[in-house]
């Protein structure tokens, strides 16, 4: 036990690893005005929860999201935060390019969550389908089952592209513009 | 027939398909499959793959028995569609063949299991990859679990979607009280079809897709995919390459079990080590950003080499990465080693059984806390491990304590390998391309969860005819449905936790 105390007082003593926000990216303000519109609320208090599913990726999105909670991007200081149950969730971050198998789960998270309620599509196939496009299999993105508020693009996209589209997903739902 | 006989020695004498590299394809009838079955229940061969391309199914094998080991493929023509099943043989082979149905609607005869398991009925059509596509069911399939008796047993359904950010998978407990009598798992749902939009692309295309079987181990597939290809093609790819695929998969098998370490104790409420664990995991792929232009290596490795070299300033980036990583993880490991209320979790929990272990021909982080000593990089090997110093730890328990520490010692020996490998990298061009021929060709290679197999069959213009990869998690699920026996409830996020395997992998 002592070495986990010696431990914790060193990293008291250096001081947080985390690194700045980004700032909100500027391409998913856009998008975000063009369609949420007046729909957006000041309702939040710059408080985001988030339900995230998997529908069909290969993991690597998956491994980006654990990273914007690891010490250094620490999502949580902005307030957001990522839940069990889409009955708390204001988010439905979706990964992958929805295969058939999860389509439906995927549309019976989306009906749990109460509304006002926004869905994120993270990554290139979740967008449209990326490079699994095409496949008896696969429905081409997630927009093909649920409407999409905002894409965030890349394979995967990296952790601050993440965190600063999340961010300004807060700003706007926040602001109310 | 029967009797003590090497795999060469069974397989040697019967007709050798022309063009199979590195590893003989021997071509039997379906009497001479039939007594490779019978040889199969006498002998110790492990099952290293079982795949199809719609007209033959082709069964991988490896004779690790003795001092000398063998690999070596056997195939059969099924023009009548059905096959004799290896599944009373080598259990491995079940879920293999129930997929191998589903996708190319060959009949696994004697294959006890009846349901389908990639197939959930809602693809729109059956056997997607046959000659003739079969017609769309009426409705999604229905899924009986087996069936468990006892008095006051209940059942907790889990998943697909679960409460934490990973992959989506069904989990069915059969429960008396805290107690798991059985788990029955569900898998499935992220297919998308792989092997089928591989079919017909240019083996550039084919290279992207194959990094992208299962993120997490992308370097891992993409090596896999050019080394197979580079076999059936006859190609080498320069000395160069070969020493930065060795570095980049030795930074994804680091930043991967750093990755599960944390994740392991976080899920026995030490959130202390998946913070550490996962600062440290964000510097590697920070420095592999830096260094390769990715934080997960993607599409870095390709058939015929890589597609970046690492600068002079990137190897010296690597080598303070290295130096700093080393002296914080041995602390982190020491706190493991000191922390009792921990270890209460860990030891003992999810036993998996030697003998099952060998049954399943296991590999991996899991094989190898259960006595496997099996390693890729070792048997069959590849370059340049064998200028390589490094140890394959292994651990006898079985438990999740033995799976935490078999990481906690593959990361020193990756560590110590990373620091090898820059210091002896030799200089030199980074690619060749890949000349345009026909053939068939087999990669075995190490990823962080174990031996991913990859087969491939190019066509004469160099295009991709069909490509099959195994994930190791093919082997590990099924030991996971057993180690959590006997174990509680609340114990499982443990125990799934210690074997971390893909999802999407195995669903393809």
């Amino acid at each position: 036990m002592s070495r986990l105390l010696r431990l914790i007082a060193r990293d008291l003593l250096r001081g947080p690893r985390t690194i700045d926000a980004p700032p909100a990216d500027a391409d998913a303000v856009a998008q975000l005005v063009a369609r949420l519109g007046e729909r957006a609320q000041a309702c939040l208090g710059r408080s985001l929860r988030i339900r995230v599913v998997d529908a069909g990726s290969c993991n690597g999105c998956e491994l980006e999201i654990h990273a914007v909670c690891n010490p250094v991007y620490d999502i949580q200081r902005f307030g957001i935060d990522f839940v069990a149950s889409p009955r708390h969730a204001d988010v439905l971050l979706v990964t992958g390019p929805v295969t058939t198998n999860m389509a439906e789960a995927l549309q019976r998270t989306y009906d749990a969550m109460p509304a006002p309620k926004w869905v994120v599509a993270m990554g290139d196939c979740g967008i449209d389908g990326g490079c699994f496009a095409g496949s008896y299999a696969v429905l081409n993105g997630v927009h093909a089952v649920i409407p999409v508020d905002l894409t965030i693009p890349g394979c995967p996209p990296s952790p601050e592209k993440l965190l600063a589209g999340l961010l300004a997903l807060l700003d706007m739902t926040a602001t109310g513009t | 027939m029967l009797g003590n006989m090497t795999l060469m020695e069974y397989l040697g004498g019967s007709r050798e398909a022309v063009a199979h590299r590195p590893w003989p394809r021997y071509m039997l009838d379906e009497r001479g499959w039939r007594d490779m079955i019978h040889q199969l229940a006498v002998s110790d061969w492990t099952l290293l793959g079982l795949w199809s391309d719609g007209t033959e199914v082709y069964v991988a094998l490896r004779d690790d028995v003795g001092p000398t080991t063998a690999t070596a493929v056997a195939s059969l023509f099924c023009p009548d569609r059905r096959f004799p099943s290896l599944s009373a043989v080598r259990p491995s082979a079940i879920r293999l063949e129930r997929a191998l149905r589903d996708l190319y609607g060959l009949i696994p005869v004697g294959l006890t299991d009846e349901r389908p398991w990639l197939d959930h009925g809602r693809w729109g059509m059956t056997a997607p990859l046959a000659m003739g596509r079969g017609p769309a069911p009426d409705a999604p399939y229905d899924y009986p679990v087996l069936p468990v008796e006892g008095e006051n047993l209940h059942q907790i359904p889990v998943g697909p979607v679960h409460a934490g950010i990973i992959e989506p998978g069904h989990f069915r407990f059969t429960c008396a009280g805290e107690t798991v009598v059985r788990l029955e798992e569900r898998l499935g749902y992220t297919h998308k079809g792989i092997e089928g939009l591989i079919a017909g692309k240019t083996i550039a295309e084919a290279a992207r897709l194959a990094g992208r079987i299962s993120g997490d181990s992308t370097v891992a597939y993409a090596l896999a995919f050019a080394r197979a290809v580079e076999a059936a093609t006859q190609a080498e790819a320069p000395p160069r390459a070969h020493w930065l695929r060795a570095l980049m998969a030795e930074l994804e098998r680091v930043a991967n079990h750093l990755g599960d370490i944390g994740g392991i104790c976080n899920d026995a409420a030490f959130a202390y080590m998946l913070a550490q664990c996962g600062t440290l995991r964000e510097q590697i792929l920070r420095a592999s950003d830096v260094c390769f232009g990715h934080r997960l290596m993607m599409d870095r490795v390709v058939p015929g080499g890589v597609t970046v070299d690492l600068t002079r300033e990137g190897a010296s980036t690597l080598r303070s990465l290295i130096a700093d990583v080393t002296k914080r993880f041995k602390k982190l490991a020491n706190l493991y080693d000191d922390l009792p209320s921990l270890q209460d979790r860990t030891t003992g929990t999810g036993v998996v059984q030697t003998a099952l272990a060998h049954r399943f021909g296991v590999g991996g982080v899991v094989g190898r806390a259960s006595s496997r000593a099996g390693d890729a990089r070792k048997v069959p090997g590849y370059a340049p491990y064998e200028d390589l110093e490094f140890d394959i730890p292994v651990h006898a328990e079985g438990d999740v304590n033995a799976r935490v520490w078999v990481r906690i010692e593959e990361v020193r020996a990756s560590l110590g390998l990373i620091g090898q490998i820059l210091e002896q990298m030799p200089g030199g061009p980074l690619h060749k391309p890949i000349p345009t021929r026909g053939g068939e060709g087999m990669a075995l290679i190490e990823g962080f969860r174990g031996e991913i197999l990859l087969w491939v069959r190019l066509s004469e213009v160099g295009r991709v005819v069909r490509c099959h990869a195994r994930d190791p998690s093919w082997f590990q699920w099924p030991l996971l449905e057993a180690c959590i026996e006997g174990n509680i409830v609340a114990d499982f996020p443990l125990c799934n936790k210690s074997f971390n395997c893909s999802y999407s992998g195995t669903d393809l």
